[in-house]
């Protein structure tokens, strides 16, 4: 069963390495619609958080709920809703981005996976690449098609790891009209990046995060750089 | 066909797509295999004889450590562009991602083993073809054993900083009863008189294990899985 919801509840959710806290008593909520910017430093927390939304980690306290289910309650129904671009991207170099995009597609259920498939990379300006390997792809054309991965499947929740890493100003551009796209049809964005010029105005809701806490939450006055600089220097 | 076995086909095909594009773990695990055989060889072939009942052990030998590297290589391709999250990460039953795995694993042992057991049957004169159903039960029985305890292994170390020094420590023990009865059931056939009884019950030995190491891992993986 396909478990849609509309909010996303993280309730005081720690993770530890160890002895190390990757975060710690972390809580806010995002609701359909949202665009949610987890913003810090290196080493904040911001992977970690964005790998137990994606239900890839198991918080070691707390927890967090898409709607009315956990992710173990949720389960495969919960990951069908779900549209995840790491760092890494996802995607097998030997293969072409067509196939890529038509695997995922069809280990996600999407009919007709393969014509989807060319239809999403047409969109991205990959067309005519589409039956090129990966591996020959520059880190921005490969950001694009892990992103058209990631929305293949018409998530509710999209969780970005850096999206706008290796892009140019023109992708970058685009992308970010995408995420309103996707913002408009409902889709509740979370998004960690360090392009702060690039999100200010874009998000609907500002988390700092600073050694695994949670600074501050919402969106303030004046320019997000600054906010930044103010939240993180409190810490 | 159902969910599970259509994910399966999917992530066997996709790994069989990835192999014959880079052809990287074909050929290096072929190539260590002769390697190991051929060194053998070189030790334990005098002026054309090989010493007695020594080709069961080697054959297994060639099949656990070219295995062992098969397993590291297969996942450390998973690794680089973290693509085994984005399987985890996918709304499929999570042991039908391992089972998947574990027939692409199959597959590419088997064809290690295509040319392995013809190159031992050549040097170290053992007689493969008087039995060769129950060399290839053997075969596939004990492949399946280690590969299921390996797959699982190497999915689980994926991310570890030393996957490479332990998978062999933690594999190599658990298939230890695995390796016994495939070289015990390998060396009943290949005797100066075969014992087809006594290779038929290292036989049903080893689909024990498998079923009991494939039913675990199945059982196992998704929890492993989730860090």
């Amino acid at each position: 069963m396909i478990e849609d919801f509309d909010r996303l509840t993280v309730t005081s959710l720690s993770r530890h390495y160890g002895r190390r806290k990757a975060l710690s008593k972390v809580t806010f909520s995002c609701s359909s619609g949202d665009i949610a910017g987890l913003l810090g430093p290196n080493g904040a927390g911001k992977s970690t958080l964005l790998a137990i939304l994606g239900t890839l980690l198991a918080p070691s306290e707390g927890g967090v709920r898409y709607g009315d289910v956990t992710a173990e309650a949720g389960g495969a129904g919960l990951r069908a809703r779900i549209g995840m671009l790491g760092h890494d991207l996802f995607l097998y170099p030997e293969l072409t981005a067509h196939e890529n995009l038509t695997f995922f597609g069809r280990l996600y259920g999407v009919p007709d996976a393969a014509s989807r498939a060319g239809a999403a990379l047409a969109r991205a300006g990959l067309g005519e690449r589409a039956h090129d390997a990966v591996s020959g792809f520059s880190r921005g054309m490969r950001q694009r098609v892990a992103l058209e991965r990631a929305l293949l499947h018409q998530p509710r929740l999209l969780l970005l790891d850096e999206p706008f890493t290796g892009l140019d100003q023109a992708s970058t551009a685009a992308l970010v009209a995408r995420l309103k796209e996707e913002q408009g049809r409902g889709v509740l964005t979370v998004l960690a990046t360090h392009d702060l010029d690039v999100v200010d105005g874009l998000l609907t809701r500002e988390l700092f995060l600073r050694n695994g806490r949670l600074m501050e939450v919402g969106v303030g006055e004046g320019s997000l750089r600054e906010r930044y600089r103010a939240a993180i220097a409190t810490a | 066909m159902s969910n599970f076995l259509r994910v399966a086909v999917l992530v066997v095909r996709k790994d069989l797509m990835v192999e014959a594009r880079s052809l990287e773990v074909v050929s290096t695990t072929l190539f260590f295999a002769l390697t190991v055989v051929l060194v053998f060889a070189f030790g334990l072939v005098r002026e054309g004889r090989p010493v007695d009942d020594v080709a069961a052990a080697i054959l297994w030998i060639a099949t656990a450590f070219s295995g062992t590297l098969a397993l590291g290589r297969t996942f450390e391709r998973e690794r680089q562009a973290d693509t085994l999250r984005a399987l985890m990460l996918a709304p499929a039953d999570r042991p039908a991602i391992y089972a998947g795995k574990l027939v692409g694993m199959l597959l590419l042992m088997g064809l290690v083993e295509l040319v392995l057991v013809p190159l031992i049957g050549l040097l170290f004169q053992a007689p493969i073809f008087d039995h060769p159903l129950h060399l290839a039960a053997l075969l596939v029985a004990g492949t399946t054993g280690f590969a299921a305890v390996g797959t699982l292994f190497a999915a689980m170390l994926v991310r570890a900083r030393s996957r490479d020094v332990m998978l062999p420590i933690l594999l190599y023990p658990i298939t230890v009863p695995v390796m016994i009865a495939g070289v015990r059931g390998t060396a009943a056939l290949f005797q100066a008189r075969p014992d087809e009884a006594l290779a038929q019950f290292w036989i049903a030995l080893l689909v024990f294990f498998d079923v009991v190491f494939v039913t675990l891992a199945l059982w196992t993986f998704e929890p492993v899985m989730t860090e």
